[in-house]
Parts: C-alpha cells; sequence; structure tokens
C-alpha cells in the first residue's frame, strides 16, 4: 500500500533534512499511528504520501505507482484514491453539509445521480443524518471533523491519510472520532494517522511507527505512545 | 464536467471580485475600442485612396466629348486614337517615367462606381462623363513637374494631375494618428493585462480554501483552473461587446448622424457599415482569448495546482 525506501527529504534553505533515510512499508488494511514531537518530520511523511512533496532521494511508492515517476498531470487521479483529514477540518464554511460532501465529488466530474445517491449514505455512515442542510458553523468540532471524514471518504478511497484529527476536540469526542476512523479501517481501508494523543495511541493498540528529527526510531505493532516527550 | 456547477462558480468568483471586475471590463473595452477604431482608420485611408494611389504619381486625363466646350486644348472634342499613341510614345520616352497604365472611360466608371459605392455621387455619374486617362508611375515620386510641363496643354489633353497633392497631407494626418493609437492601445493592453493578472491573483488568493479542497480530493489542474480562466475572459467578452458598440456608435455618429461628415464631405467615400462589421469578430475574438491567456499566466505563478 505504501513504502517508503531510504527516503531523506530536505527542503530549500533548511539545513537539516526534515526525513532522513526513512525506510518502511505499511500494507494494505493497516491501521498506522506516526508519532513524534512537533518537527520531527510526521507532516513531510504524510505530504510525500500526498506528493504535495518529492523526496530528494529514495523512493515513495503509493497504491503500488513510485511516485517519482508519476506525471505531474496524474497526480489528481492518483489523490481520487486517497482520503484526508485534518486537524482544521478544511470545510467549506458557506456550503451546507450535504454541499461540502458533494463537492469532493463534484470537482472529479461525478454524475449527479451517483452524487445523490452516495452523500447521504456516507452522512449516515459517519453519524450525521439528519444534519444535511446546516452549515458548517452550526455544528460542533467533533461534527465539522465527521463532515470531512464523510467527505474524504465518499469516493471509497483504499487509504485514508489523517493529520491528528483529534488535534482540535475535547477527548470524548475524539474517542468518537477514533470509532468511525476504526469502522472505517474495518470496511478494508488503510488509515494513517498522525497524532499527538497519547491516549487514543495507548487505548487503540495499533501499530506505532515514530519520528524524531527526521529518522525513523521505533516501528511497534500493537504499540503506545511511548516515551514521553 | 458539470456546467451548471463550473457556471455557479464563475458567477459567485465575478460577484466577489466586482470592483475589480469592472476595472477588467472597462480597460478591455477601451483597449479594444482603440483597437478596433484604429483597424478602421486604416481602412478608411484605404478606402479613400482608391484604385490608383499607391500605384500611381501622375494622372493624365484626356478629352471627351463633354469637355469641348470647357477645356481649350479640347476644342477639337474627345481625344483621337493617333493623339492617344503620340501621348503613350512620348510618355514612355520621359526618362522619369517607369511605368504607364492605360484606363479605358469605361474601366474608370466602374472603379469609380466601386469607391463610392452607396454614396449619392456614384449614382450621378454616367459612363460618358468618365475620361480616358493614363496612370503614370515615376521613378522617382517628387518629379511631378516634369510631366506636367511637358503634357499640360498639349491638345487631346484636359488636366495632367498630381494625385499625391491633394490628400497626401491628410493621410500623413491620419496615418500619424493611427501610429499614436497604436501606441497608446499598446499601454492600455498592457494595462488590461496587468489588472487580468491582478484580479487573478486576489481571485485565486480569496479562494485558496475552495482550491485546497479541490486539490486534495483529486480535481484535475484544468478543472481548477478553468473557473479562473472562464471568469476573465467572460469579463474580456463584455468589455469586448462594449467595444463593438463603441465602434458602431462612433460610426453611426460621426458619419451618419451627430457629426453628419458623410453630409459634409460627400467628395469622400467613407468605410460602411461592412467595414465596421468585419472588424467586430476580431474584437470579440481578441477580448475573449488576451484575457484568457493573461489568467493563464497569472495562475501559472499564483495557484498551485
Amino acid at each position: 500500500m505504501i513504502r517508503f525506501d531510504s527516503v531523506t527529504k530536505t527542503y530549500p534553505k533548511q539545513n537539516h533534512p526534515a526525513l532522513r533515510d526513512v525506510s518502511l512499508e505499511i500494507e494494505k488494511g493497516e491501521f498506522v499511528f506516526l508519532v513524534g514531537s512537533s518537527g520531527s518530520g510526521k507532516s513531510t511523511f504524510l505530504r510525500l504520501i500526498l506528493r504535495e512533496e518529492r523526496t530528494d532521494t529514495g523512493a515513495v511508492h503509493v497504491l503500488g505507482k513510485d511516485l517519482a515517476r508519476l506525471s505531474n498531470w496524474k497526480v489528481p487521479h492518483m489523490r481520487r484514491q486517497l482520503g484526508t483529514v485534518f486537524q482544521d477540518f478544511r470545510l467549506l464554511p458557506n456550503k451546507t453539509v450535504a454541499e461540502n460532501v458533494a463537492f469532493a465529488l463534484e470537482v472529479i466530474g461525478k454524475p449527479r445521480g451517483t452524487i445523490r445517491k452516495t452523500v447521504p449514505e456516507v452522512l449516515d455512515l459517519v453519524g450525521l443524518a439528519g444534519k444535511e442542510d446546516r452549515m458548517p458553523g452550526e455544528l460542533s468540532g467533533g461534527e465539522q471533523q465527521r463532515v470531512a471524514i464523510a467527505r474524504a471518504f465518499v469516493n471509497r478511497p483504499m487509504l485514508l491519510i489523517a493529520d491528528e484529527p483529534t488535534g482540535n476536540l475535547d477527548p470524548q469526542t475524539s474517542v468518537g472520532i477514533m470509532r468511525l476512523l476504526d469502522r472505517i479501517n474495518r470496511t478494508g481501508t488503510t488509515v494513517v494517522m498522525a497524532t499527538h494523543d497519547q491516549n487514543i495511541v495507548d487505548q487503540m493498540r495499533k501499530r506505532v511507527i515514530e519520528l524524531e528529527k527526521g529518522r525513523l526510531v521505533r516501528d511497534q505493532s500493537r504499540g503506545v505512545y511511548g516515551y514521553q516527550h | 464536467m458539470r456546467l451548471q456547477f463550473v457556471l455557479s462558480e464563475i458567477g459567485v468568483g465575478l460577484r466577489r471580485n466586482l470592483t475589480m471586475t469592472f476595472a477588467v471590463i472597462i480597460s478591455v473595452a477601451l483597449s479594444l475600442a482603440l483597437t478596433g477604431g484604429a483597424l478602421l482608420a486604416n481602412k478608411q485611408v484605404n478606402a479613400m485612396k482608391g484604385y490608383w494611389y499607391d500605384k500611381v504619381q501622375v494622372t493624365i486625363y484626356m478629352c471627351n466629348k463633354a469637355d469641348a466646350s470647357t477645356t481649350p486644348s479640347c476644342d477639337k472634342g474627345a481625344v483621337t486614337d493617333d493623339q492617344k499613341k503620340s501621348i503613350l510614345a512620348d510618355l514612355k520616352k520621359l526618362p522619369v517615367v517607369e511605368r504607364v497604365y492605360y484606363e479605358s472611360a469605361e474601366q474608370a466608371y466602374k472603379r469609380y462606381q466601386e469607391q463610392f459605392k452607396g454614396n449619392p455621387l456614384a449614382s450621378t455619374v454616367t459612363p460618358d462623363q468618365m475620361q480616358e486617362n493614363y496612370r503614370v508611375k515615376l521613378k522617382d515620386p517628387t518629379k511631378f513637374e516634369i510631366v506636367a510641363s511637358a503634357f499640360a496643354g498639349r491638345p487631346g489633353i484636359q488636366t495632367v494631375e498630381d494625385q499625391r497633392k491633394v490628400l497626401q497631407n491628410l493621410f500623413d494626418l491620419l496615418n500619424g494618428m493611427t501610429r499614436v493609437a497604436y501606441v497608446v492601445l499598446a499601454f492600455m493592453l498592457t494595462v488590461a493585462m496587468l489588472l487580468i493578472v491582478n484580479t487573478v491573483r486576489v481571485s485565486a488568493f480569496s479562494r485558496r480554501r475552495e482550491t485546497g479542497i479541490m486539490r486534495l480530493v483529486g480535481a484535475s489542474s484544468f478543472y481548477i483552473q478553468m473557473p479562473f480562466i472562464a471568469e476573465a475572459a467572460f469579463a474580456g467578452l463584455v468589455g469586448a461587446a462594449l467595444a463593438c458598440a463603441m465602434l458602431l456608435g462612433g460610426r453611426y455618429f460621426l458619419i451618419d448622424k451627430g457629426l453628419r461628415l458623410q453630409e459634409k464631405i460627400p467628395l469622400v467615400s467613407f468605410i460602411g457599415w461592412d467595414a465596421v462589421v468585419t472588424v467586430l469578430p476580431l474584437v470579440l475574438l481578441i477580448g475573449v482569448l488576451m484575457p484568457a491567456l493573461a489568467a493563464f499566466i497569472a495562475l501559472r505563478r499564483y495557484l498551485k495546482v
């Protein structure tokens, strides 16, 4: 599903690489936590998977494709097979819940009939049935994140990337979001989630990958958040 | 791709940037009106030059029947074949003459009708009022006097006319104005382009949230860029339509009504509506393509896809 082969990435005008010599493999259907302090390279790791950035040396394979060899115009097609969720939700404030989810399908040219059918389905799945016509501003943080997850999942992606999805949420709400991500994982979707939330990692007992100053320092199945940082 | 969705996005974008959109429309309209005006001025000059102007410098009009009473050198009536032959032979002997064209009265009539098509003058002239003539091209255009002194007053010749004398100053003026118009319009087009680039930049910035999400969910770069380009093209089209209206209105008020130039200067063949109409598609095309191109260039810099 995802393979990093000795990946090194240095941003322009930076002395220290954001990632150095990272190699790992994530299999289909896995649930993986990506932990590490700020600046450890988590975001770079995710940006490389999304091909927002490219490696200096080493190769990143996602869904069986070498991203270095993927031409620019094919990148959108690759991204359609990924779902992404962020800490700040990234919803459109002037569109309703249903429109926000439908937007993801509209911009990739899905026919209207498909949109009308799938949007309620996926909103039901994330537990937002009946809130289709609400505006994001009227929803709680947890509900907004559910909209974002619905949008990420509406295309039934093979891989879901979540960058601190519970970062803005209280612990109670976070548990609900994690249950949802776990459910999505059980449908066969691979989930890679960067997080700082120790409780969640310790409770879920999933694979944990830890980065420190750009290096892979721990890769543990059924791991815990680990050492205090 | 869903048209309705795209159109609604364009509408939202244009309304959000209303003042900038107006600025784009007006600057495009003015620069295109100037472009069209310069093109039409050019056509006007060509229309006034008629068929012979750029080809010859001197015209020798020979007598026809009607000239007998008015011109002393024509007192024997219309020019004879012998006279024509000797005039031609003498013309060819002059070293300053490069080439001589002969135009019969019939041909002269046809060209006249063509040049003054739609002008009331055309219908008042009959073929037998026209004169046979020799159109003379000189090796040195300033040497008109040589030809004039050699042929003026000769039996069978009504007048020797320096073609350039009458209209050259006017054409110099028109051409000069056209050149000034080109310079001004180059500046105006630059201003319009810069305005469009800036408008697209602001537009892309104010919509970075949408475009960011579009990128995330895998919209193609064409799909992301298209609304911006379509917005610019639409604003350009509105500007171009205004420019067309200005051109049509300009011809109407200068030539037909308002200044009534056609009425005041009936001797000049003014460009017709057909000339104005042929310029309009070009104006519209430039009006759509130029802003679209400017938007495309701006997006390469300001919109990450």
